[in-house]
């Protein structure tokens, strides 16, 4: 219903936060409630029956009423400790990182996620782009990097916003206890399209996420028709120097790395539904679609644009 | 009682000028010979150049209102669109650039040329009336305090009409506001226009603080200060120790643009946390400055309404300044998600959450007030009474993002759009408008339309609620701020369709309120001097109030000093009839700090276009810096220097040049 809404979550942080956000929450409303009712009671039971024209006819009132303000405040002052205590103790959870963690490097750029994945065992390294996958009921930390401007990390579902501030590396975890699709947005103001700067934070059954992630060390497979060849050769011609797809020669790094593009739900940093109609309408006419986008128009004919299409398909 | 004796007649006489400066006042009654006397010294001359040179406190508190009113009407329209674009997804009225620059225009607008110069004016007004006394302590600084906002207001609006408004938000984060991200002049105009901008709140300050602690009537101790004359001191104060961390920010970032300099830049070893630190030393203690003066303006008219003294002044005096306190420990709070270390958000969040405190003393002595008094509903007291309510919704949102762990879900969602407008509207905008009812009459001699009064007060009472009480659920349900719009399956199109609704009833508030200010300024009736039956001393003169605000001026004996007899709280009686009558010249009476006893005799400065030409100097030199072009600037700095030569030339009609001993 509300993707971002963080009402409800599913990670080990939310689950920490999310009963005092509830608890506060409670308390506001009745506080609301409660002086609201005060004051329309008190116009309406105490209100004199003349009009602002006969106001000096009201004969002054001078009884002190000081003890009320003492009153008031002694009633406010538990819900404000106990919260101010509830707060540290959550603090304290949330902020320490759990043993051995996954972890993830994350570099925010205009408008989209960089992630990038590195097998302790092997030594072997991959990238995605807008898309994390994380295993089930793991503490992930999340190393977040800026290469321009102030972003925010954040997957209200599983956690708070973590700013991602060039010249620092700031550290967060997340864990997920229920497998899904959450999404994930930019925080902080960063632009012409920090609007559309979401990705998804998938979380897989472990197995699952060991066979992804065997999936995406591999580089892609070789183009193995005549069409997806023309395909890559164009696309490392004038791909290339922004993109790169492992086992081929183009290894741009200033956009996403592309090797399994087509394992991706969505492109654009989660604006489109990742398919062929909307990938060639996104390598046509990006600024239509996301206007200040960094990735320009390309002015590519129409065979270019088939066979470039045919060779994204195989990137699986 | 009689006027104690001036102390400053105690000095022997030297000389005849030393006489002068030394006489011993004549106390007396209020004549129309000595009326019309002291109308000609005070009068400003008719005419363009009246215009310009007038240092009349009361005519620049009007200038005040109505141009930060001219404001508050140009960033709501900046917001209405705004409302449009976000009324339903995915809609493309405005483009990405277009959205970025309006909404930061419209937080600056509403932030620094609205919120603050409107509290101005309306003190600027009304603190010599409410202190009994002539004028300011400086009223040609007055004057220029005036013509700098004017003028860096335009200098910034013409960057937005150049398309060159600012685009990063009003906290202006670095490094997306540096020269390789944003290269356009947008945060040059922003960043000169808010050192430009910082000259006039600093002088204003200072200004307030040396005439609280001058020019008081004799009698008017500390401890009978109205709350609102707390409310600006407190606020002068902290302008004074905040607004140079701004100025400096904004000035060493415009030095990164324009000369590579690093103060922020990360390649160059710079830190934008850096940034955020001083922009939220600032930032934070600056909102207290835009609510606590209009705090102070429910706390003495609200009373008024009740038909009684406000319960528990001594204890919402203190809360005024124990808030500003506690405002300089806050700032933090804006950061809790820059990965600062656990101990300083723990201590961050604690500080936070407990200035709801000071804050609650305020809301309960409201409430007592109405609860132990009769309350007369009027336009005015409903716009105080809203501000209650208001003001605690606004209260608990924010001690829902004093808490870390919320917060870092809650920041930059649309909780906080409803948490700062909960805030901004009511604690400035819904006290603005109850003041402007309550003090009209005085302002113009003329009193607002009571039935136009209710119905602006419904309609931007239930127009604001409908547009921003969803807001919270709309944040809740995860909009971030600041996009220019969001996709259909975000389900967030039909609240924010209800948000636009709100805001365009809240739109028809604002427009019957203007209409009933323009209409009841020719058209209302006749006010007398006192028509609320109110207690200060503001009420005791005309209305409008002379030139010279009080022909002879008066000694207090008590905080209500027109409801003295009624109230009976003692058997001492101020005098408004009797006093000191100041009439060699434009005369002003200067008391002690702390007890306001009679010490001295001011004489104050006539009309002047002095500050003017000094603002408008000011303009050209900045606008030459903007443009990096040299000639310009030094011409600039030439018109600024000769008119401070011709500022501080001293005049032996001030005393300014000592008695020539042989």
């Amino acid at each position: 219903m509300h993707p971002l809404g963080y009402l409800s979550g599913s990670g080990a942080q939310t689950a920490s936060v999310l009963p005092l956000m509830w608890f506060m929450l409670i308390v506001s409303i009745v506080v609301t409630v409660v002086i609201v009712g005060l004051v329309i009671w008190a116009v309406m039971t105490k209100r004199a029956p003349v009009g602002p024209q006969s106001l000096r006819t009201v004969a002054l009132e001078h009884r002190d009423g000081v003890k009320w303000i003492w009153a008031g405040l002694a009633v406010s002052i538990v819900p404000l400790l106990v919260t101010a205590f509830w707060t540290i103790a959550v603090l304290a959870k949330t902020g320490a990182v759990p043993a051995a963690p996954l972890t993830v490097n994350i570099v925010a750029k205009r408008w989209w996620w960089d992630a990038q994945y590195r097998d302790g065992a092997t030594g072997g390294q991959f990238r995605v782009a807008n898309e994390i996958h994380i295993p089930v009921g793991r503490p992930v930390l999340l190393h977040l990097r800026s290469s321009d401007v102030i972003h925010s990390f954040w997957v209200p579902k599983l956690a708070g916003k973590t700013d991602v501030i060039p010249g620092q590396v700031n550290a967060m975890w997340i864990q997920a206890d229920a497998p899904g699709r959450y999404r994930g947005q930019c925080g902080e103001f960063c632009g012409a399209q920090h609007a559309h700067m979401a990705f998804y934070v998938a979380a897989d059954p472990p197995l699952q996420f060991a066979q992804w992630e065997r999936q995406q060390m591999q580089p892609a497979f070789a183009p193995a028709t005549a069409e997806a060849s023309a395909g890559l050769s164009y696309f490392t011609q004038h791909c290339g120097r922004c993109h790169s797809v492992r086992g081929t020669p183009a290894h741009g790094t200033f956009g996403p790395d592309l090797t399994h593009l087509m394992s991706r739900q969505t492109i654009g940093a989660g604006m489109l539904q990742n398919n062929p109609a909307s990938l060639s309408g996104w390598v046509e006419n990006a600024q239509i679609v996301k206007p200040g986008a960094l990735m320009p128009n390309q002015h590519i004919s129409g065979p270019d644009l088939t066979v470039l299409r045919a060779y994204l398909e195989t990137l699986r | 009682m009689s006027p104690p004796p001036a102390t400053a007649t105690a000095a022997t006489a030297g000389s005849n000028r030393e006489q002068s400066i030394r006489r011993t006042p004549t106390i007396g009654r209020s004549t129309p010979e000595l009326r019309e006397r002291l109308q000609r010294i005070w009068e400003t001359k008719p005419g363009l150049y009246g215009w310009l040179a007038t240092v009349d406190h009361k005519e620049i508190g009007i200038r005040y209102i109505v141009t930060a009113f001219v404001m508050l009407v140009i960033g709501g329209i900046e917001a209405l669109i705004m409302r449009v674009q976000l009324a339903s997804p995915e809609q493309t009225l405005l483009s990405p650039q277009q959205y970025n620059m309006l909404f930061s225009t419209h937080g600056v607008t509403m932030i620094f040329l609205y919120a603050s110069p409107i509290l101005s004016g309306f003190s600027n007004y009304l603190w010599p009336l409410l202190f009994g006394s002539r004028d300011m302590a400086f009223p040609r600084l007055n004057a220029l305090s005036y013509w700098i906002y004017l003028a860096a207001g335009i200098f910034m609006y013409a960057g937005v009409f150049l398309g060159a408004g600012p685009n990063d938000g009003w906290f202006n984060y670095v490094p997306y506001a540096q020269f390789r991200y944003d290269p356009g002049l947008n945060i040059d105009f922003y960043s000169l226009g808010m050192v430009f901008l910082g000259v006039s709140t600093s002088v204003g300050a200072a200004n307030f603080i040396v005439t609280l602690l001058r020019m008081r009537a004799p009698g008017m101790s500390i401890n009978r200060l109205p709350i609102i004359i707390w409310g600006t001191a407190t606020a002068s104060f902290a302008n004074l120790l905040i607004v140079p961390a701004v100025s400096l920010a904004f000035f060493l970032l415009w030095l990164d643009r324009q000369f590579h300099t690093q103060f922020f830049q990360v390649p160059g070893g710079g830190q934008p946390l850096l940034w955020q630190h001083l922009f939220w030393m600032f930032g934070h203690p600056w909102v207290y400055a835009i609510v606590l003066p209009a705090m102070g303006m429910v706390s003495d008219g609200l009373p008024v309404f009740c038909r009684r003294p406000l319960v528990g002044y001594a204890p919402v005096a203190l809360a005024t300044v124990a808030t500003m306190l506690l405002g300089f420990g806050v700032w933090v709070h804006h950061m809790f998600a820059t990965g600062l270390p656990g101990l300083s958000l723990a201590f961050f969040s604690a500080a936070s959450i407990l200035i709801a405190v000071p804050s609650a003393v305020s809301v309960f002595s409201w409430i007592a007030t109405i609860w132990l008094g009769r309350p007369v509903i009027t336009a005015a007291f409903l716009f105080f009474a809203s501000t209650i309510i208001l003001f605690v919704i606004g209260g608990v949102s924010g001690f829902m993002t004093a808490s870390v762990p919320a917060d870092w879900e809650l920041t930059d969602t649309y909780f906080i759009v409803a948490h700062l407008h909960y805030v901004l509207l009511g604690i400035n905008v819904f006290p603005v408008m109850g003041a402007t009812h309550f003090w009209f009459p005085k302002f113009t001699g003329r009193i607002m339309d009571e039935r136009l009064g209710r119905w602006s007060f419904w309609m931007t009472f239930i127009g604001f609620n409908v547009a921003f009480l969803p807001m919270h659920l709309t944040g809740l349900w995860g909009m971030p701020r600041r996009v220019y719009t969001y996709p259909v399956e975000m389900g967030l199109g039909p609240i924010n369709m209800v948000s636009t609704v709100g805001s365009f009833l809240l739109a028809i508030g604002f427009l019957l309120f203007f209409i009933n200010v323009l209409r009841s300024r020719t058209r209302g009736v006749a006010a007398g001097d006192n028509p609320w039956d109110a207690y200060t001393l503001e009420w005791s003169t005309s209305s409008p109030p002379p030139p010279y605000n009080f022909a002879v001026i008066p000694t207090v004996a008590s905080r209500h000093m027109l409801w003295e007899e009624q109230l009976g709280e003692s058997n001492e009686r101020s005098n408004l009839e009797e006093g000191f009558i100041l009439d060699h010249g434009k005369e002003a009476l200067a008391t002690s700090a702390l007890d306001a006893e009679p010490q001295r005799i001011l004489h104050m400065p006539g009309d002047t276009i002095i500050p003017f030409v000094l603002a408008a100097g000011m303009l050209v030199l900045f606008s030459g810096l903007l443009l990096r072009n040299w000639p310009i600037t030094a011409i600039g700095a030439v018109i600024c220097a000769a008119d401070l030569v011709a500022w501080f030339w001293p005049r032996m009609s001030l005393l300014e040049r000592g008695p020539a001993h042989g």
